[in-house]
């Protein structure tokens, strides 16, 4: 068994978080996860890059989600691992227009018509794309 | 194990991860170890994968979802700001329908980061409750609620009293939806850790999410916290016993409420002096009534409509 770190790993970020809004965290535990499962899977020892989508409604703040895969990256598969977001944006569907279109957040009104009432459609999703491993 | 639905035995449930509380069965989480890594080598190579990171909860919340229903539990997430008095309303909402239908079970789910003065207020009332503790977590997941169910004494009576409607000549496989949302034979509130950004993202397999927000909070919370919103399914407005000493505009709040979520039902209440909690406990027991609100909604969205046309115009 490899010893564990003094620092690194979920956990261990997670003790450390402080009063911080922990999500992001959670949702980086949840992409370790992901990559484990991956490795038992594949057999791989680590992971070289990691391309994730993050879509801009899907209630993640980018820089705190990097923040926190570093936090627990340490003594990880996710060690010295170079991270891509991409973020695609909001996509909604406007009753008034009859057609979709792109918002930025939740709540928004339709950049078209200025109408309330739209549905979100995409941008949603948190996902691990790919990995190159080795 | 249970010969119903295959589910894990009550009185043996697992706890993974979570220390329990050998006198209440409160679990506590956050104490685990941390996660290291797994030695070996291979050839560098790229993997597609398009896995969603909430892949792993969302199975277990269908998971509990079939569970709940092949229970007969109707199973309400409850969401709220820190302070806006859930715990306070829940208390009345298991005091009013053990008053209204003393044979329907109820049981609770206590979400809080530490202490169990949530739970031991529950219990108060005579209704069974489980704490969990999610140490420095700021929501409730899938997983927590699992292992908490299991605890509540409202499967073993729905395992001893509930199956009316089950087919006993074959194993269930927790993949039937049995309809009873039209009557459901029991009620599972789960009160979700004081925060309205987290608990948005991860669906515990209950039926409706409930978003609270007390009149003593900015009308404004539904923009600024859109995504819990967005997911509720019910808003309550509570505290209006307080009213006339603010100047929290209702209409406002509720048009920005339908803003963010067109289809949000609205409800407000006062636990206080149990105004409005009639149509509370109507909604809880009869889900599938018709929404009198729809057709206001629809006048909301011509409304607007008609603005724009306006607009387009001017």
């Amino acid at each position: 068994m490899p010893r564990v770190r003094r620092t690194g790993g979920l956990a261990w970020a997670v003790r450390n978080a402080g009063s911080r809004s922990v999500h992001e965290l959670s949702l980086a535990g949840g992409i370790l996860q992901v990559v484990e499962d991956a490795a038992a899977r594949e057999a791989f020892a680590r992971v070289l890059q990691l391309r994730l989508e993050v879509g801009r409604l899907a209630g993640v703040e980018v820089p705190a989600l990097r923040f926190a895969l570093d936090a627990i990256a340490p003594g990880t598969l996710l060690e010295g691992a170079q991270v891509l977001i991409d973020e695609p944006p909001g996509r909604a569907w406007c009753p008034g227009c009859g057609a979709a279109v792109e918002i930025v957040q939740r709540g928004d009104t339709c950049p078209a018509c200025g109408g309330y009432g739209l549905t979100p459609q995409g941008g949603d999703a948190l996902r691990v794309l790919e990995m190159q491993v080795a | 194990m249970c010969v119903v639905c295959g589910c894990n035995n009550p009185e043996e449930p697992a706890a993974g991860g979570a220390q329990v509380d050998a006198r209440t069965g409160d679990l506590h989480f956050g104490a685990g170890a941390a996660r290291v890594s797994v030695p070996g080598l291979s050839e560098a190579r790229t993997l597609r994968i398009e896995q969603d990171v909430l892949g792993a909860n969302n199975q277990v919340a269908q998971h509990n979802r079939a569970h709940f229903h092949a229970h007969g539990v109707r199973a309400l997430n409850l969401v709220s700001s820190p302070g806006s008095g859930k715990t306070t309303l829940l208390c009345a909402t298991i005091r009013a329908l053990q008053q209204q239908h003393p044979e329907l079970p109820l049981a609770v789910i206590e979400g809080d980061q530490q202490t169990s003065h949530d739970a031991d207020r529950i219990r108060a009332t005579g209704a069974p409750a489980i704490q969990v503790n999610t140490g420095k977590g700021c929501h409730l997941d899938a997983p927590m609620v699992a292992q908490a169910f299991a605890r509540l004494a409202l499967h073993d009576h729905a395992h001893e009293h509930g199956h009316h409607h089950h087919d006993h000549d074959h194993d269930h496989d927790h993949g039937h939806d049995h309809g009873h949302h039209h009557h459901p034979q029991s009620l599972l509130f789960i009160e979700n850790v004081g925060n309205l950004v987290c608990p948005a993202l991860w669906d515990l397999g209950e039926d409706a999410k409930v978003v609270i927000l007390s009149v003593t909070e900015g009308e404004d919370k539904p923009l600024k916290y859109p995504d819990m919103f967005a997911a509720a399914q019910l808003m309550l407005l509570t505290k209006t016993d307080l009213l006339p000493h603010l100047s929290f505009d209702v209409q406002r709040c509720m048009d920005y409420a339908r803003r963010v979520n067109p289809g949000i039902r609205i409800l407000q209440l006062s636990a206080t002096t149990g105004e409005g909690m009639d149509a509370w406990l109507d909604w809880l027991l009869h889900p599938d009534a018709i929404e009198p609100t729809s057709v206001q909604t629809r006048i909301a969205q011509l409304e607007a409509e008609l603005a724009r046309l306006k607009a387009g115009q001017g």
